[in-house]
């Protein structure tokens, strides 16, 4: 066949598969984020969580959403339209094209009966781009999120929403920094920077090299970094309902406003995904991590895991003050995450030399 | 790699991009059709807790938030050579160890030069 026809065909494909996982995810951060959080959060403590619209309250999230949809859109009269309208974009988009770079399984499969109609056969990666310099991507473009509710909180021309903006600025470019470390010593281990071939390089010792045993600090500075850099509780100050009436949000509503919610609650499943393919050995795990069928499986119960996790510290941990969130990042992350990046240096040192 | 060459990887992210953007003008441009639209001036007027808003919006704020940006710019100039020199860290042996070391002990001197000063200090 005519290698043109072939090769728009795959492009077809791909946009095809594209698709599937940006409505996965925005279906999983819109719908399922919501649900699991308030269940879970009002299981911890002690009470039933949303239990009226359907069965075991599952078609809530259904009901929230038809809400927000036909929802008054109001645009006040004193903001900045263009930048006020498209910051709930700048927020969502970014934090979508991370997931990109992150493979959830080894081997790309064939699709079957295509090798008989194209004389090739047509295969679907686990991955969307499997780049040579994604964990520079990944912090590249993970960044510019912030960039998203500074604009919204500027073009406000609320006090309360610079005030949010200001503070989610400054939280979000001081935890940047050991963010940084953590994946610094990453690179530094397995020497790539390409997610597969760092995946790849936990399958040692039997799929079990994870690089949180074999990094436990950056692990934590990477975990409670990211949850500052996602804006979750304990370091929800970008919000702060008590204080600042919403932050950022305070002049959004109706479909706006959910795009910010779908972009934080999109947030925490990046940010579970990225930890799992760095730190918690990605598909690998002993035995069963060898069955190619079973490889996304362990990527994605990991992921659940991690999202537990995530929904579990917010409750159990009370929000920090402002100057004790960036004296934390400042005085104690970020010479923790360099002295833990030298250290990692001088071991490799006397092992690789 | 010679010859006609697309780099594929990347046709994914810009097709990736492309749906990305898509996604949110229309999730944000589909629902006028939808909801109702009865706007008045308190509605319209800046949110204050319920007072008339006073003063510009846009006021001053505190010099610590440029401070911290300036000290952000230096850490993050020094994360893009750390990330190069990691990269390659086990082909260049001892010499990258001790070069770096000797930049990282640099950075530290301003940092805790930095830190003596109170520009880490929030509140005084």
């Amino acid at each position: 066949m005519d290698p043109i026809i072939v090769y728009a065909i795959t492009i077809v494909v791909e946009f095809i598969k594209i698709l599937v996982i940006a409505t996965v995810l925005m279906l999983a951060a819109a719908m399922g984020m919501p649900l699991t959080e308030r269940k879970l959060v009002g299981r911890f403590t002690l009470r039933y969580g949303p239990n009226r619209v359907g069965p075991f309250g599952l078609l809530q999230p259904i009901a929230d959403t038809f809400k927000m949809f036909f929802k008054e859109e109001l645009v006040p009269g004193h903001v900045d339209w263009w930048v006020y309208v498209m910051a709930p974009g700048i927020t969502l988009v970014p934090i979508l094209l991370v997931f990109a770079v992150i493979p959830i399984a080894r081997e790309a499969v064939a699709i079957p009966f295509t090798e008989r109609m194209l004389g090739l056969p047509l295969m679907l990666t686990p991955w969307i781009a499997d780049i040579n310099v994604g964990v520079l991507y990944m912090a590249a473009i993970g960044s510019l999120a912030t960039y998203g509710i500074i604009l919204g909180g500027w073009s406000s021309n609320n006090k309360y929403s610079l005030l949010g903006g200001l503070r989610t600025s400054a939280q979000m470019i001081s935890y940047e920094l050991p963010l940084g470390t953590a994946l610094l010593s990453v690179v530094l281990i397995t020497g790539t920077m390409q997610i597969r071939d760092i995946v790849e390089w936990q399958g040692k010792f039997g799929g079990l090299a994870w690089l949180i045993f074999l990094q436990p600090v950056a692990f934590l500075i990477f975990f409670i970094s990211s949850l500052a850099e996602a804006g979750r509780s304990p370091f929800d100050l970008p919000e702060t309902e008590n204080e600042l009436i919403g932050g950022f949000v305070t002049e959004y509503g109706g479909m706006k406003f959910a795009l910010f919610f779908g972009a934080e609650y999109l947030h925490v499943i990046l940010l579970s995904t990225i930890t799992t393919a760095l730190f918690l050995g990605g598909w690998n795990f002993p035995i069963l991590g060898q069955f190619a069928i079973l490889q996304p499986f362990i990527f994605i119960a990991k992921v659940v895991a991690m999202i537990f996790m995530v929904i579990w510290v917010r409750t159990a941990v009370p929000r920090l003050r402002f100057d004790k969130l960036m004296a934390f990042s400042w005085k104690f992350m970020l010479p923790l995450g360099l002295l833990n990046l030298m250290v990692t240096a001088l071991v490799a040192a006397i092992l690789f030399f | 790699m010679s010859g006609l060459y697309l780099p594929k990887e990347y046709l994914a992210i810009l097709l990736f991009i492309v749906l990305g953007v898509g996604f949110g003008v229309v999730t944000l441009w589909i629902g006028q059709f939808f909801r109702m639209k009865r706007p008045y001036f308190e509605k319209l007027v800046a949110y204050e807790s319920g007072n008339p808003p006073t003063d510009e919006p846009r006021m001053r704020f505190s010099v610590k938030f440029y401070l911290i940006a300036i000290l952000f710019i230096v850490f993050d100039v020094e994360a893009i050579y750390l990330y190069s020199w990691a990269l390659v860290y086990d082909k260049l042996g001892m010499f990258a160890l001790v070069e770096m070391f000797i930049f990282i002990a640099l950075l530290l001197v301003g940092y805790f030069y930095g830190w003596k000063k109170g520009a880490l200090q929030w509140e005084k």
